[in-house]
């Protein structure tokens, strides 16, 4: 099992040595012109939670390539960069101007723009066509059937899913105005987790693609939980807020969740989720 | 930020009320106290994130800090007790250059907080001047005891020299009011933070005329950075 970090979540230029504990650094979502993202206050806590209104703040493609990746491939780690646009064209557009990375991950499911964007199968498939990398698709649990968006883009051709996104929230100062300049954020955090190992259970079931599972996972245990539901790796988001060294703390903690739970690997915990004899499978 | 560690667990050594604010006192352990205006990063007990404070004294052994309970975070800081712990992050960001020549340092409420450590590392007992909303939150100028201090409707500002160096801390108004006086003002930002690092993106600030991190950039600005209006105001 990989650790990854939730893209958005870690700026490796900025903290070298807490992307160096990840098995890959994702980076944050890279659309085909410069945005500024949203006005502050762009996060606020919640209960178990938080949110965030960043609104894809990003250098832009052209600066990204030019300046950004060349100064992320210094830095030796393998890289996964998140591309995102407003229509099918912009995402094919930047992954045919990408080579030398490890995935793709498409974000398909930003809770913080607005603009309306081509389905998820449209996107993926126009993808497909502009590169041979491996292309996983970031999927919102919002959708009523997350499992059919699912089996969609595996259709159009995803090699891999990351679930799940944020979800759309709003929160409220004590004057009961919202807590966030742009009115409503992601929801990420703890409060996730359940919504989360659901969109994993049942996203395996419907495609058998390859899953990085995210959403307020804290520590191996936690981790483990993804891993029996269905993911391949998890990926961190909100921990590394108040915990830098999360990465390497999960991956130790996680071997210690195996033997608690008698697995050897996180991978055979999913055939602990599924055995007859405990009768606790995971409901998809 | 170098180091990927997790943050380190501090006792609270003390806890002393100071009008409606807090002085939280926390063994140093392996933590530098850093430069003034830098910040740390506290847990806050029963909270998913931490919260920023820069440090505001720096008595051997001990790192103190100084809150305001605003919200759960805060007042969370303010109910812990001799002997219970809490992890730490820092020191962090940009803080004040201390190579002036006319020292003047200028706080408004829970702005006081960076500016005694900050005295005490310029040396040569600089002036100090500070404004509170009330009489009960002017008790934490208890902690500058030279300072000059005005109480609200007086404005701070009204005490600045304008051929000072001036070292400001205080709330968004002030801090603006400061740098239209000042164009050569450092001023000590705040923001709400996520991380303290670079990861989160929360904290933007308009700096130098782009939204930008303030953890990274600041938290300490020149006022040029921020005060676009500077010449217009002038």
């Amino acid at each position: 099992m990989r650790i990854l970090n939730a893209s958005g979540c870690l700026d490796a230029l900025a903290a070298p040595e807490v992307a160096r504990q990840l098995d890959a650094f994702v980076t944050k979502t890279v659309t085909p012109l410069p945005r500024e993202g949203s006005a502050p206050p762009r996060i606020a806590e919640t209960a178990h939670g938080m949110l965030n209104a960043i609104g894809l703040a990003n250098p832009g493609r052209e600066r990204f390539l030019a300046d950004h990746l060349p100064r992320l491939h210094e830095l030796g780690f393998p890289l996964w960069v998140s591309v995102g646009g407003f229509c099918a064209d912009d995402f094919a557009e930047t992954c045919s101007r990408l080579s030398d990375v490890e995935a793709i991950e498409l974000n398909l499911s930003c809770p913080n723009v607005d603009e309306a964007a081509d389905s998820a199968a449209e996107i993926v498939a126009a993808c497909r066509a502009s590169t041979g990398l491996p292309l996983y698709a970031k999927l919102s649990a919002a959708h009523p059937d997350v499992a059919e968006v699912a089996r969609a883009v595996a259709t159009a051709g995803a090699d891999g899913l990351s679930l799940i996104n944020t979800l759309r929230a709003t929160a409220l100062d004590k004057h009961l105005r919202p807590a966030l300049a742009r009115g409503s954020g992601g929801l990420s955090g703890p409060a996730l987790k359940p919504v989360a190992l659901h969109a994993v259970s049942v996203c395996r079931a419907a495609t058998g693609l390859p899953i990085v599972g995210m959403g307020g996972i804290e520590s191996g245990r936690d981790a483990l939980e993804f891993a029996a539901c269905g993911a391949d790796d998890v990926a961190l988001g909100t921990v590394l807020f108040g915990d830098p060294g999360a990465p390497a703390r999960v991956r130790a903690e996680l071997a210690a969740a195996c033997a608690d739970a008698g697995v050897a690997t996180p991978e055979d915990a999913r055939t602990l989720a599924k055995s007859p004899e405990t009768g606790r499978k995971v409901p998809a | 930020m170098q180091s990927s560690d997790s943050p380190s667990r501090h006792s609270v050594t003390g806890s002393e009320r100071v009008g409606p604010y807090t002085l939280l006192r926390l063994e140093r352990g392996a933590l530098e106290p850093g430069v003034p205006g830098q910040f740390f990063m506290l847990e806050a007990p029963g909270r998913l994130l931490p919260r920023p404070f820069s440090l505001c004294l720096a008595p051997p052994g001990e790192l103190v800090f100084l809150v305001d309970p605003v919200g759960p975070g805060t007042e969370a800081l303010c109910r812990l007790r001799a002997g219970d712990e809490i992890g730490v992050l820092g020191p962090l960001g940009r803080g004040y250059r201390l190579d002036v020549e006319r020292p003047l340092l200028v706080g408004g409420g829970i702005g006081s907080a960076p500016l005694p450590y900050l005295a005490e590392q310029l040396g040569g007992d600089p002036p100090v001047v500070l404004g509170f909303r009330s009489a009960e939150y002017a008790e934490a100028a208890a902690l500058l005891p030279s300072a000059e201090v005005v109480i609200d409707p007086v404005l701070v500002t009204e005490l600045i020299e304008p051929d000072c160096d001036v070292f400001a801390c205080g709330p968004e108004p002030m801090l603006h009011a400061v740098a239209g006086l000042c164009p050569t003002a450092q001023l000590a930002w705040e923001a709400p933070m996520a991380c303290g690092y670079g990861a989160c993106y929360g904290c933007v600030v308009e700096i130098d005329g782009a939204l930008q991190r303030l953890c990274l950039e600041g938290p300490v600005l020149d006022a040029a950075r921020v005060h676009t209006h500077v010449e217009a105001v002038a």
